[in-house]
């Protein structure tokens, strides 16, 4: 049974009331916060020394995480650490999640569409993070990575030698890596179905099959990276199997990932930063069989993704923006193999724009509100309008939302803890198995834990 | 407007954690805010202003120089050597005479620096502001600067050429001085008196094994050596030998530690060819070569 308020006054009261505290606690902020144990652990700093809130770097943790996971204070090689130490966290989040689609096919009611609301007590993936130095200037990241029902993967598993002739402008990764994103959606402050990712990251045009060119997704291949001493200039190429991290060689391409940033100390503000990227490649649209299962991959196609990011600071307020141009091949557009199989009539290359802003006001390192406007707008679809097939010319665009705050209630180095509040709202155009658009969205209550 | 129970029940929920929150800070501000915080720090056309500095130490410092800054942060029982006591306002990196405040400068490039050999890193990604007001913050802890000021730094003259000469000088006075007590003969951190040294709060300190580390605490260039041997590091047994060695010689000196580094230097190739041997504390100390026109 619903009961509402009676009238506007007693309906406002319990948003005075939040009002109120709010106002108390922007009053009497300070504090400190905490990180990957793991690396606290090691180095006995506390982990608001390399994360705004975690799991969000900030520059100082940039550096020591372009560092390989140094100090640089000759203290990194595992032979400085008490044999005891285990450099290992495990991350996970219990939570009471509810979920809501607007447009559901239920077969029970013919395949008719209908909104479908879950709720209820849950559990995320666990993360093993496993990480440090083998020695100096040889570094390691190795994430055993579950789903919700401890089905695993490798998320990361890389060796990566640093300083190479002893420059910080050379260091070369080997393994499955997070490309490099200085607005990591791996330290993202948004956990919820609907918010948890970037949708630029990860997306593809409708009808569009092309797996490969999600930059979100960690990747195998070789990267070859820099930075400066202080880190304002940095750079990164990689060169990946296009397999979008799948293991056992699916496919004989490569692709290409290039970032390179500038960053500026603009004093009292903080540390600003501007820089671009590019994802370039080739992957394959069939593969061949033996036995029913794929052996190699075939008919590589080509896809690339490409744009500018910034983060800025105004002291407690930053700003995280990014914009991304995307182009298919025609044959991923229209979900065509290239093997002899003709494209369909009015087929051409998918492209489109889209950008995020997300705005974070770290409170304190044990506080932090944040908010995502992301956006992504079709501007050419795999078939061209009056042919067979064709989509409205706005079918996938993407407008989400998504606000929320964590709070780190204890301080301690030896492991995290925070309460995580979120509500997440996503509209894709067309997305609906009608044609219609499609709709969900999370609220997320989380005890986001790692040790 | 209607606001059904879980809606109600929701901001409540969110009023509680805001009102726990802003629990928790108050309790943490309630040091900070009570003192000296009026303290500021002068680096270039910087100025640091404790108060800003205060959430940055609470950010990057407090696990390891603690709340108070006397370096018993939650980490420091872990930490080897231990993390330096503000309190006391004793600093080993410094421009200025021993006994002395160091200058603000002098904490400043400390903090960009890092100390190599400790947990200390360099904070050099963090903003030239944000350092500065990290330098005014840490001054904040002790009275000290508040009824002393920091030391002239001292002047350091222009290196000289290094000549084989000079390197056999300084070895020379690496005995006379008797370096090789703490440092060792080889100048390995294992002199006679290496294992009973300690720091000025009685705990346990290693001398420096020039074998095996390229990088000092003060940094690495010769200029910075030099200071080392001038000034001495306040806190440790490294004394200051501005009374007993003449500017140039504290040049030969830094010529003669260079050649017991592990990388490739001019002063370890002249080394080479001159044949040098480990000192021994049992013969008298060599006479400065009399080509070396400051040792006439």
């Amino acid at each position: 049974m619903q009961i509402g308020f009676a009238n506007k006054r007693s309906a406002a009261s319990p948003f005075l009331v939040a009002a109120f505290v709010l106002s108390l606690f922007v009053l009497t902020d300070s504090g400190t916060g905490y990180a990957i144990p793991a690396f606290a652990r090691k180095y006995g700093l506390p982990c608001s020394a390399c994360h705004e809130t975690w799991p969000k770097l900030n520059v100082f943790g940039q550096t020591f995480k372009d560092n390989g996971y140094q100090l640089m204070n000759d203290r990194d090689s595992p032979i400085w650490q008490n044999p005891a130490y285990w450099p290992v966290t495990f991350r996970i989040t219990p939570s009471w999640h509810r979920e809501s689609v607007n447009r559901v096919a239920i077969d029970e009611a013919g395949g008719t569409e209908q909104r479908i609301t879950n709720h209820g007590f849950d559990l995320s993936g666990l993360d093993i993070l496993t990480g440090g130095t083998l020695f100096n200037n040889i570094s390691f990241l190795l994430t055993p990575s579950s789903d919700n029902t401890a089905s695993f993967h490798f998320e990361s598993a890389w060796v990566r030698f640093d300083n190479v002739l002893k420059s910080p402008w050379l260091n070369v990764k080997i393994g499955k890596f997070e490309l490099d994103n200085i607005i990591s959606e791996k330290r993202i402050e948004t956990l919820s179905n609907n918010g948890g990712f970037y949708q630029l990251y990860h997306f593809v045009p409708l009808g569009d099959n092309n797996a490969f060119g999600q930059i979100g997704d960690n990747q195998l291949g070789v990267e070859v990276a820099g930075h400066s001493l202080n880190d304002r200039t940095r750079y990164s190429v990689a060169v990946l199997s296009s397999n979008d991290g799948n293991v056992n060689l699916p496919a004989n391409s490569y692709s290409t990932f290039i970032t390179a940033s500038q960053a500026f100390d603009t004093g009292k503000l903080g540390v600003d930063r501007v820089g671009a990227y590019a994802f370039v490649g080739k992957a394959p649209t069939f593969s061949l069989n033996s036995g029913g299962s794929p052996v190699v991959g075939r008919g590589n196609k080509s896809f690339h993704r490409e744009g500018v990011f910034g983060l800025f600071y105004v002291k407690k307020l930053d700003f995280s923006l990014f914009y991304q141009h995307g182009w298919d091949s025609a044959y991923w557009g229209t979900s065509t193999p290239a093997d002899g199989t003709p494209l369909p009539a009015g087929a051409q290359a998918p492209t489109w724009n889209g950008g995020f802003i997300e705005t974070h006001y770290t409170v304190n390192p044990q506080m932090i509100l944040v908010q995502r406007s992301e956006f992504v707008r079709m501007s050419r679809q795999a078939i061209a309008a009056g042919n067979p097939g064709a989509f409205p010319s706005n079918a996938g665009d993407i407008d989400a939302y998504t606000f929320g705050y964590r709070w780190y209630p204890f301080m301690f180095s030896r492991a995290g803890f925070a309460f995580h509040n979120e509500y997440a709202i996503a509209r894709q155009r067309g997305a609906s198995p009608s044609g219609l658009n499609l709709t969900s969205s999370s609220l997320m209550f989380g005890f986001d834990f790692d040790f | 407007m209607r606001i059904n129970r879980l809606e109600h029940w929701l901001c409540v929920g969110v009023a509680v954690v805001f009102a726990l929150s802003a629990g928790s800070w108050a309790q943490e501000t309630e040091y900070s805010e009570s003192q000296r915080l009026g303290m500021e720090s002068h680096i270039g056309k910087l100025t640091g202003h404790a108060k800003a500095g205060a959430p940055l130490y609470q950010r990057f410092c407090i696990g390891c120089h603690g709340v108070l800054g006397d370096g018993e942060g939650e980490n420091a029982q872990w930490i080897d050597p231990k993390p330096r006591n503000f309190t006391l306002a004793t600093f080993r990196c410094r421009s200025t005479p021993t006994g002395t405040l160091p200058t603000d400068q002098d904490l400043y490039d400390t903090i960009g620096r890092g100390l190599v050999n400790s947990n200390m890193p360099h904070w050099l990604p963090l903003t030239n502001q944000d350092r500065a007001d990290l330098v005014a913050y840490v001054k904040h802890f002790s009275p000290k600067w508040q009824t002393e000021k920091p030391g002239t730094p001292i002047e350091i003259p222009a290196e000289p050429a290094v000549t084989a000469d000079r390197i056999k000088a300084g070895q020379a006075l690496f005995q006379k001085l008797e370096c090789w007590k703490c440092h060792g003969v080889e100048g390995r951190g294992n002199g006679p008196s290496a294992d009973t040294l300690t720091d000025d709060q009685n705990r346990p300190i290693k001398a420096f094994d020039f074998h095996n580390e390229e990088r000092f605490k003060c940094g690495s260039t010769d200029r910075e050596m030099y200071k080392d041997f001038m000034t001495g590091l306040d806190g440790s047994p490294m004394p200051s030998f501005a009374d007993n060695v003449k500017p140039d010689e504290a040049w030969d000196l830094v010529f003669y530690l260079r050649t017991l580094q592990p990388m490739k230097t001019k002063e370890k190739h002249i080394a080479k060819q001159l044949g040098l041997k480990p000192i021994n504390p049992a013969e008298p100390v060599a006479q400065p070569p009399a080509n070396n026109p400051e040792n006439k």
